[in-house]
């Protein structure tokens, strides 16, 4: 399994750095401006020096390859001397973002709270409901509480945010008044009152991430405790009169761990990329409000940051899985 | 949960039965039987179809044009007409029998738009996700069971995975657009479009999850068994190991059919899908977000109409997986 | 809420006066919401309104523009003009005098110098300014001591009010940006962020993108001014969570810009937490109509570059198609009490403002006629009519946005009923305004027949505007399909009219001239104005002093802000 694991590592490097020649090209490609927000009333010429003033004037390769100098060698720089006060980075240019002119690394670093408060808080909420859900409606298939999880399950998954989002905040914010409608990300938690005014401000937009989550995670769970619920080593292992918890627990549940864990491993890349929407219907200004508003302005060194940084979490992750399906079923073998 | 309830009969059940009283029957025809017999199938099976018969054959009822706009004096009378249920607590509520679900804010017949929305989103809906959905599972089942593939192809997941959504649709429609508009005409072309461009963008979660699971089967002595018959790989794909990773794909795919109406309604907003004036049901309801309080009519039908056909497929899912399975058969 | 506390609020309002003139920070904290969030504190980087009036927060400029489009003194004791001596009478210098005392927030005085630096900092040829235009025919400024600025221009210029005027020509401080000229004005973060100015507020903590936190100047020039101790400047979500914010749930004081259909406004509005204002100026939606073929067949290179278009450019089918409009409807329906129905292209100021013709009533019978008269008959009784037995087919495009395609709706409605049919099309803000090259989609391309937005200009004088409509400003892969002439109108009689226009100082004259122009472009089928567009913005009923402004920042007179007690 290490060999295995240091393999894959040396390996996700090309990888990556193919990732992420394919994400500039697409970037390249998309049609496009960085003017596109500066108003009609602002003639082409300017926007012309504006655009050369960005860079935009050079050829892409070379544009992709100051962009890798940057990423790989000097924003690890600048992370050592923050940390041990050197100064290696000092007069070097780091990946500056379009629209604010300042270093993507450091809005990323101060957005990153937000988005693991709530999103964070949502997945862990989103799993620890679905699991138990899951595996006790697959254990008692078909009973009221089976079918009344379906329906909200399956009601919940295709309710968009758009939606769900807003009517949280007419019901609880603008009828109720017991939460705020918008986020306030400048707040700081220093005592009990002001945790409890952080929790208001979370509980709504963590419902309405947690619900979707839930209802992803625990049809897997469920389905995947069907199948195995009627597996011959079940009836071996109540034969051999093991007690019917760790029946199900123990053996039944490890076996069917195996599409859950892929799920949850791919959702959490997602809790550092953010929840775009959701985010925006409550102004929580995360990642994937970064992540959108840098589309929609269309920054480049934005995007292909934020994008790039995904992609190594999503390698990272899937990595994870594969250990964890060695861990949970050790016939499974990859040498 | 420590008294053994088992969800499955006694076992000794099975036994009993195993004896043949009825002559035997080919495997479609079990199947069949057994998917009859599941209520929840049959009612997941009836709603769907009340569901497809109300978007295909409601329109040739209800003569209505889903784009007309009243004209003149008519339009500030007909524009925001309430459904006529709303009659029944609030007697001054503006109500018109000739549109029984109301209008929208233009004057619309929203019964007339919630019918032809559904026949978009339900087509995108199935294609999209029968796309995803066979595009998953191939490549999950390939990675899991040829060792050597299994590095590429989970490499090409990761790389799916990791690009941009929206860039992506605005290189697809940038170069695929045009083209796709005149082969096949305006509608035609964008259909195609979108129903590629989700399915495409959605097939990595049932890739990974079918992996997964093929990774861990593929080791059962069933395979093992299998082989030592001289079945070959692509019999051993299809006829053992399919069958038993159904169940995530069922999941996958249900979930996928929401997914899809939804992204369906994101990419028309955002400019890559129908032209503005072409309803479906997730336009519908992003239209009516902003007056949820004055008309909740206008976010609940929609919305219930996505809830009830990704519903009848769920139960409908559930009962071919429990049909398929032999162990639960005879139940 | 009852007659008592309706009382208590109006004895409250009027015991205001003397409230007003509080002491400095005695109000507590303000908060702001504009739904655009500002990414930068740097006007002169970025051209973005949402940057520009959160900046104008803590950055001025010499003179700005009041809220009926008059220029104020601003940090200069009067404003200069040919009878005051300000300006020399062959109109090609402008003399400033700064207020003596006024110091910038770190303390230090405000002088000539400063102002001298901002224009060497945003002219500078590799900066890539965004405010350039405001800049242009300056020949040099000159600082003849601590208190005086003189500024030349290269000829004539009848409108000397284009540097340091206005909210996107503030001042920065040349001791603070000396070390970001050029091509190193990207690496000044902290400067960008955290301007220093000589405004009402200053900035604590800047994030961009999402929020601001600022407080009282303590150095500024009024002793008793901001009310405000504290100040909150929340960005992004949409029009709709800003205005429920406000209006509903009262969590914010001041939201911006809500282009929100009436009915929505009027429903948040009974939330009874905050009041909508709205304010006009120039800014028009209109139709573009296409004065060249943008028949695919022609090929990229070719579409929507040679003229003419095979129908449009008849009077009788643009005005037919005008004619069918329900102008009066579509204010209603979309913007309420932030639209008017106009005929003009330039609709203000009042002094420009046309009223040659009339449109606020539909007239599709008169509009039939007309087509019928011109020949286009439906000869084949489809509902369509033919022009050179081709139907009458028209692509309609716009960007994405829920009143945009309302109107899309309605107006294709009205077309059919005359015999033209349209096909829609929405197009993401982001590309359809991005002017990039590479994209079919683009409102400079316009690779459709006609297509819907907005445009305006800033401060009060139209020329650069209606320059807008001169033949050589029309895109082409000549140019990289850059230019402002969208329609592609080309007349030999408005260049020449326009060409008079540069060269004429007299105000009276020049609004003539102007009202001819617009005249002219709109009989030449260059576009159809449809709704003249109002700033609807929206304030809590518990803040006071606002005064909208749609010729300068919003926020001009955030320091005249106070919080009304009692309400």
């Amino acid at each position: 399994m290490l060999t295995f694991t240091i393999r894959r590592l040396v390996l996700a490097i090309p990888t990556l750095l193919f990732i992420s020649l394919v994400i500039f090209l697409l970037l390249e490609l998309a049609p496009g401006d960085p003017m596109a927000q500066v108003p009609l009333t602002v003639p082409p010429e300017v926007k012309e020096k504006m655009r050369e003033a960005l860079g935009l004037g050079q050829p892409w390769p070379i544009r992709y390859w100051k962009w890798i100098v940057q990423f790989f060698w000097i924003e690890p720089q600048v992370l050592i001397d923050y940390y041990l006060g050197t100064s290696f980075s000092a007069d070097d240019l780091r990946v500056i973002s379009w629209q604010t002119r300042s270093p993507v690394m450091d809005i990323v670093v101060q957005r990153l709270p937000q988005t693991l408060w709530v999103v964070g808080t949502a997945y862990v909420v989103g799993i620890l409901i679905a699991l138990p859900v899951g595996i006790y409606s697959a254990y008692r298939q078909y009973s009221w509480f089976d079918n009344a999880g379906t329906f909200i399950t399956m009601v919940g998954f295709s309710v968009p945010p758009f939606f769900s989002g807003v009517l949280v905040i007419v019901i609880f914010a603008v009828q109720l008044g017991w939460f705020p409608s918008i986020y306030d990300t400048t707040h700081r938690v220093t005592d009990w009152d002001s945790f409890v005014v952080q929790l208001q401000q979370m509980i709504m937009p963590v419902m309405v991430l947690a619900l979707q989550i839930t209802s992803q995670i625990s049809r897997f769970m469920r389905a995947s405790m069907l199948d195995n619920l009627n597996q011959d080593y079940v009836r071996t292992a109540r034969a051999k009169g093991l007690r019917e918890k760790s029946v199900v627990l123990v053996h039944v549940l490890r076996n069917s761990m195996i599409p859950v864990v892929t799920v949850i491993a791919l959702g959490i890349p997602s809790i550092f990329g953010g929840a775009i929407i959701t985010e925006q219907v409550f102004k929580v200004n995360g990642i994937g409000q970064l992540l959108i508003t840098a589309i929609q302005a269309n920054d480049l060194p934005m995007v292909q940051t934020l994008t790039f940084i995904f992609a190594v979490l999503i390698v990272l992750f899937n990595l994870i899985a594969d250990i964890l399906y060695g861990i949970l079923d050790p016939r499974i073998r990859y040498d | 949960m420590t008294e053994p309830v088992p969800a499955t009969p006694a076992p000794e059940k099975g036994v009993v039965e195993a004896i043949p009283t009825k002559p035997p029957r080919s495997q479609w025809a079990e199947i069949w039987s057994q998917l009859k017999a599941h209520k929840g199938a049959m009612a997941g099976a009836y709603l769907f179809i009340f569901i497809i018969l109300g978007v295909l054959v409601g329109p040739l009822i209800w003569h209505v044009d889903p784009q007309f706009l009243p004209q003149g004096r008519d339009f500030i009378n007909l524009r925001d007409t309430r459904p006529i249920y709303v009659a029944l607590w609030d007697s001054g509520a503006k109500v018109n029998w000739a549109h029984p679900l109301g209008t929208d804010n233009l004057g619309r017949d929203t019964l007339a738009r919630l019918m032809s929305g559904g026949r978009v989103s339900i087509a995108v809906g199935l294609t999209a996700m029968v796309l995803s959905i066979l595009l998953g599972t191939l490549i999950g089942v390939i990675a899991g069971f040829f060792k050597r593939l299994d590095g590429p192809l989970m490499r090409l997941t990761d790389l799916f995975l990791a690009l941009p959504l929206l860039p992506l649709i605005l290189v697809a429609s940038l170069l695929f657009r045009e083209p796709l508009s005149n082969a096949f005409g305006t509608e035609g072309g964008i259909f195609i479009l979108i129903v590629a461009l989700i399915g495409i963008t959605s097939w990595m979660q049932t890739a990974r999850i079918v992996r997964g699971d093929v990774l861990a089967l593929k080791e059962r002595e069933f395979v093992l068994a299998a082989r030592s018959v001289g079945t070959n790989s692509t019999q051993l794909m299809v006829r053992h190991l399919l069958p038993n990773v159904l169940s995530p794909i069922m999941v996958s795919a249900t979930l996928g059919i929401a997914t899809a109406i939804i992204t369906e309604s994101a990419l028309s907003f955002l400019g890559f899908g129908f032209p503005p004036d072409f309803p479906t049901w997730g336009r519908l309801l992003n239209d009516s977000v902003d007056r949820m309080v004055l008309y909740p009519e206008r976010v609940i039908w929609p919305g219930l109409l996505i809830s009830l056909t990704v519903l009848s497929v769920n139960y409908l899912g559930d009962g071919l997986r429990d049909a398929l399975d032999p162990r639960i058969r005879g139940r | 809420m009852n007659l008592k506390t309706l009382l208590m609020g109006a004895i409250a309002t009027t015991a205001l006066a003397p409230a007003a003139f509080a002491e400095r920070g005695s109000d507590g904290n303000v908060s702001i919401i504009y739904w655009q969030a500002p990414s930068i504190l740097n006007p002169f980087l970025s051209g973005g309104t949402k940057d520009v009036e959160s900046a104008s927060l803590v950055i001025e400029p010499l003179a700005r523009y009041n809220e009926t489009g008059e220029l104020v003194p601003w940090l200069v004791d009067e404003v200069p003009t040919v009878s005051n001596g300000g300006v020399n009478e062959d109109l090609t210098q402008i003399t400033w005098k700064i207020t003596p005392g006024i110091v910038w927030s770190d303390g230090t005085p405000f002088t000539s110098a400063d102002v001298k630096f901002t224009y060497e900092y945003c002219t500078h040829p590799e900066g890539g300014c965004a405010q350039l235009t405001k800049f242009d025919g300056v020949s040099s400024v000159e600082t003849p001591d601590d208190l005086t600025v003189i500024v030349n221009f290269d000829k004539p210029t009848p409108f000397p009010y284009g540097p340091f005027v206005g909210g996107e020509s503030p001042i920065i401080q040349a001791a603070q940006f000396a070390d970001c000229m050029g091509a190193r004005a990207p690496e000044c973060t902290e400067q960008n962020f955290n301007p220093i100015g000589t405004g009402p507020f200053v900035v604590d903590e800047f994030k961009p993108n999402d929020v601001i936190t600022m407080s009282a100047n303590p150095n500024y020039r009024d002793p008793n001014k901001p009310a405000f101790a504290t100040l909150t400047f929340k960005g992004g979500g949409d029009a709709t969570a800003a205005g429920r914010a406000v209006m509903e749930t009262g969590e914010f004081d001041y939201a911006w810009n809500l282009q929100l259909a009436p009915d929505v406004i009027a429903q948040m509005e009974a939330g009874g937490k905050g009041t909508p204002v709205a304010g006009f100026g120039p800014l028009v939606e209109r139709i573009m109509l296409n004065n060249t073929n943008p028949d695919p067949a022609l090929g990229p290179d070719e579409r929507s570059v040679i003229r003419p278009h095979p129908f449009l450019g008849d009077p009788a089918v643009y005005k037919a198609m005008s004619m069918a409009i329900d102008r009066p409807l579509l204010v209603e329906i979309g913007y309420g009490q932030a639209g008017k129905v106009t005929c003009n292209w330039v609709p203000a100021p009042a002094a420009v403002n046309s009223d040659t013709f009339t449109c606020d009533t539909q007239d599709l019978e008169g509009a039939k006629a007309m087509l019928e008269a011109a020949g286009y008959v439906d000869s084949d009784g489809d509902g369509i009519r033919e022009a050179n037995g081709k139907p009458m087919k028209i692509l309609y495009q716009t960007s994405t946005n829920a009143v945009r395609q309302d109107f899309q709706a309605l107006i294709k409605g009205w077309w059919a009923e005359i015999g033209i049919e349209a096909e829609l099309r929405n197009i993401n803000a982001s590309v359809f305004f991005g002017g990039d090259p590479g994209s079919p989609d683009t409102f400079q391309k316009f690779y459709a027949d006609v297509e819907m937005y907005a445009n305006t200009f800033n401060g009060t004088d139209p020329q650069s505007y209606l320059g807008n409509a001169l033949c050589d400003k029309a895109p082409s892969p000549a140019t990289q399909w850059q230019g402002e002439n969208i329609s592609r109108f080309c007349s030999e009689e408005y260049d020449a009219l326009y060409a008079t226009l540069t060269t004429t100082a007299d105000a009276d004259e020049r609004a003539a001239i102007a009202r001819r122009l617009n005249d002219m472009a709109v009989e030449g089928g260059a576009m159809i104005p449809l709704v003249h567009r109002g700033r609807l913005s929206a304030h809590a009923n518990t803040l006071g002093g606002v005064i909208l402004n749609v010729w300068d920042s919003e926020l001009w007179n955030v320091a005249d802000w106070y919080r009304l007690e009692g309400s």
